[in-house]
């Protein structure tokens, strides 16, 4: 009964969990979820594969959970990438009209495309997404389409991001061990803004912000497209990281201390109190001051919004922002997070719902999962558009998957 | 329009009473000048300066100046500026007569060597000193070259910006994005030759042709002073009918200008247009329109010439020059008295101990304070402060602060600042 075209998988390999999303792409071009599988990470720092056995383990639990879960046979997933090293820039392509009556044509349109895209770049570079913006006709900002207008020049920019080929290629890697294709390698911020933007957020201009285990990215839309992103190599393995160093406790105390004990902020009521850990027989082991722990959590966190907060500034990205902040990923989950950010980047800030997909209401709730979802649903966005070029062209393999293939 | 008809048929000649000389500085600048040579207009004066007699001996300058003294034995400064410098000053006279008679004197030099460097500064002022305006056109070295002989250069710079009256120059390191993997190292710097010769030749051609719009030399010397920090030059040609639109396309995809995202960036611009006699205002209007467009921000300077041998062609150059706000500091740093030496103390704590994350912030000092500190320390300060990093102790490579989770996983470093150590570390909060 099942067309294998119309099941979806998003796969995020994250530094503290791996997740596995199937989704079904009705007849109607409905997105319906029908199974999630998770488990947890041991072999990712920051976003990138450091130990690809406990990798490889991992994924298969996860997809072995999914596949369960919605009863299908995966055979192909679309891959969330993220890391330090990945970078996103906006280039701009100019290409002037020689016909003789000066009409744009669709051949002129793609030839400004290409130029927009042909970026010089370090050989060892891939680049994963280029993400047309808008066209200026002779200067003219703002136009969607310009074909059939008339103009001497056309430019159109388009946001580049890139990362290092071999990094990316370790998570592709991993992936083809298991015997899965990979259909596509998304950004994950890019992912997790699909899940969580409504086309009137995008065109008001949103900041998505996913706060992860090992690496924390951004996205910036304004007018409906976007504008700028980022990656920052720091999440929720860092608070950990800083809580074991400044309490002296062990880094699996430290996380659940963080879950147990953590917020965003260092309350007055929190100061001079202490929490006692015992062991499992219940024996008290140590004291810990809860002053501190708030106290380096939240000049983590500060520091981490801060950090996002120049970049937008030095990018020009604040001014679009008219629709606020969204906040998601596991960092979402730490009390009081929007109340911080609203305080760092003075606007207002709220914690982001997957709220454009239909089918396990529950699971869809989490704002962990938000890069996963939003994975099926650019796997739903391409699988329409090789639909539509499939019926003209007997079905033109997407040239990146047909690179993996080989790789 | 008028004055051409006027003038003697012969459009090439240079303007009257106005001489240009070039002058190579060092091994690097001797090279570009040779390039330049053999396609020399009547009128320009060549000169090689260096102290290396091999390459003097090689090159086909009408007039070669060699600094020596017996220490050097003709084999050159062996890479130290101070010694070129030494020579120089010593040899002043020598170098003023060589510029004696010029109205504008270009000064061609790569800068991180020993000539280059210590040279040019003293030979810039030689020749105000002997009434003729000067503009230097210099190189800095490859990243590759060591941060040594970058510092050098960057040094070189200042000295050469305070002592000329402007200076344009071309960072290597940029040339090597243009060049694919399998050039050769003596092709590499042929092309970068070759780039600062047409530099030389856009701004020449500007100043010795007859124009349709003239530019003055002080202009552009006002334009290019103090303040630009490094420039990019792209040249492009074009022929045929559709020559205006052409040349800007080939321009913009030019890629030392980046796609035209430089001209963006940049602080002031420098057009100059050269065609045959058929060049037409409209097409250098096309061509400015563009450029207009492009840099809205800059300065836009524009000169439109004649030549002869251009009918049907179009050549422009474009010469952006792009403020640098670190160069610009460091360089007022050069000039002040009062804040150079809080701000000379400051890297020099944080070299000497690499590994410490524990440098606690200098303390703020008023600019009155710090100079009655320096007044304490009198002539000596200047010993002083060199004396640590001589008798530096060597240090053990003790992490202070465990990375713990990301021991092993790429630091994320971030303007300097390694994010994987605490922040409250890194501020300097207690806890207590």
């Amino acid at each position: 009964m099942f067309n294998a075209a119309s099941i979806i998988v998003g796969l995020e390999i994250g530094t503290s969990k791996v997740c596995a999303v199937v989704g079904e792409l009705g007849a109607d071009g409905a997105l319906n979820i029908v199974g999630l599988g998770q488990a947890r990470s041991r072999g990712v720092r920051k976003g990138e594969i450091a130990d690809a056995q406990l990798a490889e383990e991992d994924v298969r639990h996860a997809i072995v959970e999914a596949e369960q879960m919605a009863d299908v046979e995966i055979r192909s997933v679309y891959l969330g990438v993220t890391g330090g090293h990945l970078r996103g820039f906006n280039n701009r392509g100019v290409h002037p009209v020689v016909s003789a009556d000066r009409e744009i044509s669709e051949d002129d349109v793609q030839d400004v495309i290409k130029n927009a895209k042909a970026i010089n770049l370090p050989a060892q570079n891939h680049v994963i997404h280029a993400i047309r913006q808008h066209f200026l006709v002779d200067g003219q900002d703002g136009i969607t389409n310009p074909v059939g207008m008339l103009g001497s020049r056309i430019e159109v920019d388009v946001h580049v991001v890139h990362g290092n080929l071999n990094r990316l290629q370790n998570a592709i890697r991993t992936v083809k061990g298991l015997q899965l294709e990979v259909d596509d390698i998304v950004f994950n911020g890019l992912a997790s803004s699909l899940a969580l933007l409504t086309n009137e957020q995008k065109e008001l201009g949103s900041l998505v912000i996913d706060i992860g285990g090992g690496t924390t990215e951004y996205v910036v839309y304004g007018n409906g497209i976007i504008k700028h992103t980022g990656v920052l190599a720091i999440g929720g393995d860092h608070v950990s990281n800083d809580l074991a160093y400044g309490l002296k406790v062990p880094l699996s105390r430290a996380e659940q201390l963080k879950i147990q004990h953590g917020s965003s902020f260092l309350e007055e009521a929190a100061k001079g109190q202490t929490i006692t850990i015992s062991n499992e027989l219940g024996l008290p082991l140590k004291t810990v001051n809860l002053e501190h722990l708030r106290r380096i959590m939240s000049l983590r966190l500060e520091e981490m919004f801060q950090l996002i907060g120049q970049d937008l500034e030095q990018a020009g990205a604040l001014d679009y922002l008219r629709a606020g902040v969204f906040v998601c990923g596991g960092g979402a989950r730490i009390p009081q997070i929007a109340k911080l950010a609203e305080h760092v980047l003075q606007m207002p800030v709220s914690l982001g719902k997957t709220n454009s997909i239909s089918g396990l209401k529950s699971a869809l709730d989490q704002p962990e999962f938000a890069a996963a979802i939003g994975l099926v649903k650019f796997g739903s966005f391409q699988q329409r558009k090789r639909a539509a070029k499939s019926s003209l062209t007997d079905g033109i393999k997407n040239t990146l998957g047909q690179l993996f293939r080989r790789g | 329009m008028n004055t051409i008809a006027q003038n003697n048929p012969v459009v090439e000649g240079p303007k009257k009473s106005f001489s240009l000389k070039v002058v190579g500085v060092g091994g690097a600048g001797v090279n570009v000048m040779e390039l330049m040579l053999k396609s020399a207009p009547p009128g320009v004066g060549f000169a090689a300066v260096n102290t290396d007699a091999q390459s003097l001996a090689a090159s086909s300058a009408s007039v070669k100046v060699q600094l020596e003294t017996q220490l050097l034995r003709g084999l050159g400064t062996g890479g130290d500026p101070d010694q070129g410098r030494a020579l120089a000053e010593e040899q002043l006279p020598k170098l003023k007569s060589l510029c004696e008679g010029a109205d504008v004197v270009f000064i061609l030099a790569g800068l991180g060597g020993g000539a280059g460097t210590g040279i040019s500064p003293v030979l810039a002022r030689a020749a105000k000193e002997a009434g003729a305006l000067v503009l230097g056109f210099v190189t800095t070295p490859f990243a590759c070259e060591g941060a040594r002989r970058q510092r050098l250069a960057q040094q070189g710079l200042a000295e050469l910006k305070s002592s000329a009256d402007g200076v344009i120059c071309l960072p290597n390191q940029k040339v090597l994005k243009m060049i694919d993997e399998n050039t050769s190292v003596l092709e590499t710097f042929k092309i970068t030759n070759e780039f600062l010769a047409d530099g030389v030749r856009g701004i020449w051609r500007l100043l010795m042709h007859k124009g349709l719009i003239e530019i003055h030399f002080p202009d552009l010397a006002a334009l290019l002073r103090d303040r630009h920090a490094e420039s990019a030059f792209a040249v492009a040609e074009a022929m045929g009918p559709t020559r205006s639109r052409e040349v800007m396309d080939k321009l913009l995809a030019h890629p030392m200008l980046d796609g035209g995202q430089i001209l963006g960036e940049s602080e002031a611009v420098l057009v100059s247009l050269i065609g045959g006699p058929d060049l037409t205002m409209a097409e250098v209007n096309r061509v400015m329109e563009q450029v207009n467009r492009h840099c809205e921000h800059a300065q836009v300077i524009m000169g439109a010439a004649i030549d002869e041998t251009f009918t049907e062609r179009l050549a422009v150059a474009i010469i952006a020059a792009r403020g640098n706000p670190e160069h610009e500091s460091a360089g007022t740093a050069a000039t002040g008295n009062g804040e150079e030496f809080a701000q000379q103390l400051l890297p020099c704590s944080t070299t000497m101990r690499p590994g410490s994350r524990f440098v606690p912030p200098p303390p703020t000092l008023g600019s009155d304070q710090v100079q009655q500190l320096l007044a304490r320390q009198g002539r000596g300060g200047a010993r002083q402060r060199k004396s640590p990093s001589k008798l530096r102790q060597s240090q053990l490579p003790l992490e202070i602060v465990s990375k713990g989770r990301f021991d092993k996983s790429e630091p994320t470093i971030y303007k300097g600042e390694d994010l994987d150590v605490p922040t409250y570390i890194r501020r300097g909060v207690a806890l207590n």
